[in-house]
């Protein structure tokens, strides 16, 4: 969907502002909801993709104003509701006013070191051959999908090039949707500046984006 | 949404003294997370516990020391470098670092103009979220989550590149890399002169986290690290 988490481009928001001696947290609350988001997700009620669109459909002045860890913790909110996990009553009252619904059993603490080593892994087989080449040149699709999508704005509608192929991966505009991992080929396609940004790019610009194969056509 | 920052009182931890009344100077987020763990615990979702341990996982296991020895392995051994091309997930394994966002990984290098031919300047950014190779890494800055680094780094990169006190050559080839699917990017940077015969351990001292994300450069032999006070 086009929203506010489609970043790439947008203009007006001042220079990239790094620390001295940054903090790995801020606050206390950023530890807690790193943790509560982790640890939610390890109930089994929702994907990664799942998750991040709950977090792109955040109303955008909402998005843009919020930090990433109050995006999460948002998100998160939004996602316990719908799946019947914590009401927003009960987040009002702050304490649980119905049963719990049964889910896959919580991340024990001792479980975490392997949980966390072991991942996630995103890649899956597929017995179709991959439709594009390495050296072969595409072009995006021009599509404004209202559900979750990969293929950002700013390269839509564009001419690249397929550099590598990364494998058969997980399909985020079904998977966010219930729909199914419907595994695809991913490709690195490069895109030029000057196809992306026009006559005033950087000449010395290029940009790889991994990229589903559904979003590729020959060109 | 860049730096936002609470209250300076939480910066000294003061929400961990047990005065109950300092309670109600917490920002209203804190007090929503504070009130959503409660719940989750509660109803059995969440072992607090578990809570503690990822946090102490990536404050003190897992951070851009773990990338710093991949690149340091990498400039010192062809054959760990070729590894790295073919493999780079299995190759940073071998190290020991595998896991939550470092699933797929990828790495790319930097290389200096040989013969006439640009040398090349990768940056990695995620436009559409955050995503961040943890596994070697940590946790991602939070200029790299936020707006303007997100906006810029695909239109901008000399821009950003700016923002961090870094000028490249303009005939430098700028390669930004956009996470969009599960691959996960770990730059490899021009190895500084004058290290010639260094051990890895004194090379992975060179080795900084926003020069494997491409928004600096390794150090030099005898530089101070960003953020070291003179």
């Amino acid at each position: 969907m086009n929203g506010a988490q489609d970043l790439g481009g947008m203009m007006g928001f001042g220079p990239v502002m790094p620390e001295q001696n940054e903090p790995i947290f801020h606050a206390e609350w950023e530890k807690r909801a790193l943790g509560i988001t982790l640890c939610c997700g390890a109930l089994g009620e929702w994907n990664i993709d799942v998750s991040r669109h709950a977090r792109e459909t955040l109303h955008p002045a909402d998005y843009l104003s919020s930090s990433y860890y109050e995006i999460w913790t948002k998100a998160l909110v939004k996602l316990l509701a719908s799946r019947g996990l914590v009401s927003p009553e009960e987040l009002v009252a702050g304490r649980s006013l119905v049963p719990p619904k049964a889910t896959r059993p919580p991340l024990h603490v001792a479980d975490v070191p392997a949980r966390l080593k072991a991942g996630g892994p995103c890649d899956r087989p597929l017995d179709r051959a991959p439709r594009f080449q390495i050296g072969d040149r595409v072009r995006t699709i021009n599509f404004h999908p209202t559900t979750h999508t990969r293929l950002p704005r700013y390269a839509r509608d564009k001419l690249g090039v397929i550099e590598a192929r990364q494998g058969s991966f997980v399909f985020p505009d079904t998977n966010a949707h219930g729909k199914g991992e419907d595994p695809q080929w991913i490709y690195s396609v490069v895109f030029k500046g000057t196809e992306l940004w026009g006559a005033d790019s950087d000449p010395m610009l290029s940009v790889a984006i991994d990229l589903w194969e559904p979003y590729l056509e020959p060109a | 949404m860049q730096n936002r920052h609470e209250d300076p009182h939480q910066h000294h931890g003061h929400d961990h003294h047990g005065h109950e009344a300092e309670g109600s100077a917490l920002p209203e987020i804190a007090l929503r997370v504070k009130a959503l763990e409660s719940i989750l615990v509660e109803k059995g979702y969440v072992d607090p516990a578990a809570i503690d341990a990822i946090v102490e996982t990536y404050e003190t296991k897992v951070g851009p020391r773990n990338g710093a020895r991949v690149v340091a392995k990498a400039w010192s051994d062809p054959a760990y470098l070729s590894r790295l091309r073919t493999d780079a997930t299995a190759a940073i394994a071998e190290l020991g670092f595998t896991g939550r966002q470092g699933e797929h990984m990828r790495v790319v290098e930097n290389t200096p103009p040989v013969s006439g031919k640009p040398g090349r300047h990768n940056l990695v950014v995620c436009t559409l979220c955050s995503c961040y190779p943890w596994s070697v890494l940590g946790l991602p800055p939070i200029w790299y989550k936020a707006a303007p680094y997100r906006a810029k780094a695909v239109i901008d990169p000399r821009g950003v590149l700016a923002d961090f006190g870094v000028t490249l050559p303009k005939a430098t080839e700028i390669r930004v890399w956009d996470s969009t699917a599960e691959l996960r990017y770990l730059v490899l940077p021009l190895r500084p002169a004058g290290t010639e015969g260094w051990s890895e351990d004194r090379l992975a001292d060179l080795v900084t986290r926003d020069s494997m994300i491409g928004t600096g450069l390794a150090l030099t032999p005898g530089a101070r690290r960003p953020g070291e006070a003179a």
